[in-house]
């Protein structure tokens, strides 16, 4: 009998010890498939300058870390590059994928004293957060030189804290495209694709009428779809400059602005002809709204979802082929709103004071470091480096992609959410995740704004 | 109870569910061994300091693994978050948050559902499966079949799971089983996705639910046509064909089709070529807001009630006609999920508590139980009078060691959440917020749920530690 209550004990005991350690961590790891990851193009670095000031320092024999949520085809456009320093320059950097769960690991290497040389991170919001609270090093005067030396002010400006600059723009994302099935076009006689919000209605309807059971597949199970599609409608209806202002908290999210937004999103939202029954739209993952469009008989022909959708079509094996039947559209302009881009991109940030960090930074900005990672097989990668040829890009889907990230210049805008404290815009089932599927359900504009608003007040560290 | 305890643990031991650290595996042995050899007892040569000596690596071990971040959870929880996980203000802050806070609510809610559930459920089961396991004749096959559940990590067991229940009945088993259960009984449906056609929407009242009625009557004489749209074109139902002109009779008449035809083209409200009847649909002649006459499209598309040779009359689209398929339920949708994943971690653990009290039963004393037959009783009171009273002990352990297990339960809480989108918020356990906590460098509100998940093992904890001492005497 006693041997029972030992084990009993035991187990309980190695519990409390589990929970006391946050070792819970190890767990989930290979949860949760479709996190929001970016898969964006790279960055050029300050000419050749940056590149060559690399090249010329001997740092044989540093080793060096780096931790980012890549994994698969881009972990291996980035290996590319990786060695490449190391081959260049005798540093030895090795690569750690946390997966999606890049920010819990990387907040407990930190917290434990123990960070990674370099991070790769997605979120504006998180480099603020760190370097606030002291524990980056800030860019050197070669990394800024490759930062602002090729790409546009935009993303010097995101990584900057307190007038210092702590990141170094790696890759980027085109958030203001829309995909779409152009056999299911077809199929409804549609010729062309939508330019405005109520084209895209209009083709949606037509799309219905011929069978499409969900003309437009919306990723309501990850909250961080529904965030982008506010974002778009939000850029165009209410302005650039009063985008920057609700993504600093400047003005309230019970502002008239958001809840032109939100009426405008509900002319879509609002019809389960057009999405489905919300309940549905609310349980598909970004990766499953994306199949439902692009395999075979698709039950979908509309997605609207960032630059990386193309890779997910390719990783999840669609029927579906990039640039042929799956293509893009820019996202329409609303109410005669001028060409703007929402967009993401992963940064790279030091910890540490290896003498690696700082010329790997640099050499993340520069077109050379740039050109391996989009030409990468399969990585989907795109950079807003300006001196980066498009003809760098494997296929003519990404080079159009890129371009477009390239040429909207000053109207580039990062997205919202991912500059808004992790838990507002960054953590599933909280904050505007939450609040905007409950608006997909509801449909209760003024409710939603109430409750935005409330969990933007509760949220602590907005950037400036 | 203890020559049967050795197997029992061989097993138990194997499936353990949650990794056991070497040094705690190892203390409650010394604890054991300690009251048994009273200080007279000791050999000679024996030193008091010796013993010290080989304890102080477990103690430091203890110290540094279990003391030291038990104390600090205790000293964090006590402090608000900064951003970037710094602490901030001293107090009791985020304890009022976990029991204030939606998110941390739902979770205390579904950790009291999985307490009264999960373990009374896991204990009976295991109770039934170890008395059916003495009934059977292959009962060896039966138990390692029930036990290997246990062998099966968490994570992949709420990766199975979350397959089983999609709500597809095309790839979720549970809902193929569902569906083909309720179709043995009814499968009538109709064309779910057709609807008004746009251009024409505006002359028709309802929904695909209730069914739509036109504003407008029509009378015999001139063939009223209504058009409908959203049939799969690319891949039509069998047996329908080209709708063709009505013909006109003698009673109200006309033709329901698919006013689409593949690739666009033709002209709405008119049939068209490529355009298909759409056959089986009911029509309903409407006078006065009473249906006087039902009739159902043909092959050709068209409908006919030789009886209405007069008068006006709306006509009326049943719901029936856009009735969908029954789909299933929605596992994992916010009502079920819960008691969905209660359901995956029966399938885990029943064979553990089967294999535990199977072990019990074994050392059940024949006679006993030969002797309650002897003397009349039927095999049902032979189980409630005397199995399950001298199994009475093994229950308790099964049942508390659920009870510790479910407390601190996340892998396949966190799994299954994962693929449950929206909805995967209702299923939120403590330990799976406090996970997303500690993600989100709220190290004080994580700390603040660790502390209070200890709290509420202790009860279970003390109530084994207090029967592991009775067993020792």
């Amino acid at each position: 009998m006693h041997n029972f209550t030992a084990r009993t004990r035991m187990t309980a005991a190695a519990g409390v010890a589990v929970l006391a350690f946050g070792a819970l961590a190890a767990c989930s790891s290979s949860g949760g498939g479709g996190g929001g990851g970016n898969s964006g193009g790279g960055s050029g670095g300050g000419g050749s300058s940056s590149a060559s000031g690399a090249a010329t320092q001997n740092l044989k024999g540093t080793n060096f870390t780096v931790l980012g949520q890549w994994s698969g085809a881009e972990q291996k456009a980035f290996q590319a590059v990786l060695n490449k320093f190391d081959q260049e320059t005798g540093a030895h950097g090795t690569y750690t994928s946390a997966g999606s769960d890049e920010a819990t690991v990387l907040g407990t290497k930190v917290a434990g004293g123990t960070p990674p040389d370099i991070a790769i991170l997605a979120l504006p919001g998180a480099i603020a957060q760190y370097a606030n609270s002291g524990k980056l090093q800030p860019v050197d005067s070669a990394g800024q030189q490759a930062t602002s030396s090729n790409f546009a002010s935009e993303w010097a400006k995101l990584a900057t804290v307190n007038g210092k600059l702590y990141g170094t723009p790696v890759d980027a994302s085109d958030k203001s495209t829309v995909w779409y099935n152009t056999t299911a076009f077809k199929n409804a006689g549609i010729s062309g694709t939508p330019s405005t919000w109520p084209d895209l209605i209009k083709d949606a309807q037509t799309l219905s009428d011929s069978g499409v059971t969900v003309p437009i597949s919306v990723g309501g199970g990850d909250g961080w779809t529904l965030t982008d599609w506010f974002e778009n409608v939000y850029i165009r209806t209410a302005g650039l400059s009063m985008y920057d202002k609700l993504t600093h908290h400047e003005i309230k999210w019970t502002d008239p602005s958001v809840t032109k937004a939100l009426d405008t999103l509900k002319q879509i939202w609002g019809q389960t002809a057009l999405i489905g029954s919300p309940a549905t739209a609310l349980k598909a993952s970004f990766p499953n709204s994306v199949d439902a469009v692009f395999k075979s008989n698709p039950t979908s022909a509309i997605v609207y979802e960032a630059s990386f959708v193309a890779t997910t079509i390719q990783g999840d094996k669609d029927a579906a082929k990039v640039g042929t039947t799956a293509k893009f559209f820019p996202f329409p302009s609303v109410d005669g709103s001028q060409p703007v881009l929402e967009g993401a991109g992963d940064f790279a940030v030091g910890f540490t004071t290896n003498k690696a960090v700082q010329p790997f930074m640099a050499y993340l900005a520069s077109p050379e470091a740039a050109q391996l990672l989009v030409s990468a097989p399969d990585s989907g990668f795109l950079s807003a480096n300006k001196n980066l040829p498009t003809s760098a890009y494997p296929d003519a889907t990404s080079a159009q992609l890129a371009k477009q990230i390239v040429a909207v210049g000053d109207n580039f805008r990062f997205d919202m959410s991912d500059q808004a404290p992790a838990i507002f815009g960054g953590t599933p089932n909280k904050g505007e995740w939450a609040d905007l599927q409950n608006f997909l359900k509801t449909g209760d504009v003024a409710g939603t704004q109430q409750q935005l608003e409330k969990d933007a007040s509760a949220a602590t560290g907005w950037t400036k | 109870m203890t020559e049967t305890g050795e197997p029992a643990l061989a097993t138990a031991a194997a499936g353990s569910p949650v990794p056991v650290a070497d040094p705690a595996r190892h203390q409650p042995e010394k604890t054991t061994k300690r009251p048994k050899r009273p200080k007279r007892d000791r050999p000679p040569g024996e030193r008091s300091w010796l013993a010290g000596v080989f304890l102080f690596p477990a103690v430091v071990l203890l110290a540094g693994v279990v003391l030291y971040p038990l104390i600090y959870s205790i000293v964090r929880s006590l402090f608000t978050d900064k951003p970037g996980g710094g602490s901030g203000s001293f107090g009791l802050h985020n304890y009022k948050t976990i029991f204030t806070d939606h998110s941390t609510l739902v979770a205390v809610k579904n950790n009291i559902i999985w307490l009264v559930a999960a373990p009374t459920l896991v204990t009976i089961l295991g109770l039934v499966f170890a008395v059916l396991s003495e009934h059977v004749r292959w009962a060896t096959v039966f138990k390692t079949v029930l036990f290997v559940p246990m062998a099966i990590s968490g994570l992949a067991v709420g990766v199975t799971f979350a397959l089983i229940y999609a709500d597809q009945p095309s790839r979720g088993l549970a809902n193929t089983v569902t569906v083909g259960i309720h179709d043995l009984f009814s499968s009538q449906t109709g064309y779910p996705n057709l609807h008004i056609a746009t251009a024409e929407a505006a002359n028709y009242t309802g929904n695909p639910s209730t069914g739509f009625t036109s504003k407008k009557t029509f009378s015999p004489g001139s063939p009223a046509l209504v058009p409908l749209v959203g049939l799969d074109i690319v891949h039509p139902p069998s047996g329908l064909t080209q709708a063709k002109q009505p013909a006109n009779g003698p009673g109200l008449s006309g033709a329901v089709w698919n006013d689409f035809a593949l690739g666009g083209g033709g002209k709405p409200g008119r049939i068209d070529p490529k355009e298909l009847a759409l056959k089986g649909v009911k029509v309903q002649a409407v006078r006065n807001g009473s249906v006087v006459a039902t009739a159902t499209v043909d092959q050709n598309g068209d409908f006919d009630f030789p009886s209405l040779t007069s008068g006006s009359y709306q006509l009326q689209l049943p719901g029936s006609d856009f009735q969908k398929p029954f789909g299933g339920f929605s596992w994992l949708g916010p009502n079920l999920i819960t008691p969905a994943i209660i359901a995956s971690y029966l399938w885990i653990f029943s064979g553990f508590a089967m294999v535990l009290l199977a072990a019990g039963m074994a050392a059940i004393p024949r006679d006993a139980l030969e002797a309650a037959r002897i003397d009349g009783a039927t095999e049902w009171q032979v189980f409630r009078k005397v199995t399950v009273p001298l199994l009475a002990p093994v229950l308790t352990v099964v049942f508390v060691t659920m009870i510790i297990n479910v407390i601190k339960v996340f892998d396949v809480v966190y799994i299954i959440s994962q693929t449950a989108g929206q909805s995967g918020k209702d299923a939120n356990v403590l330990a799976v917020d406090l996970y997303t906590d500690y993600g989100t460098q709220q190290y004080g509100l994580a700390s603040a749920i660790g502390v209070v998940l200890v709290l509420v093992l202790l009860p279970a904890m003390a109530l084994n530690i207090r029967r592991f001492r009775r067993g020792e005497q």
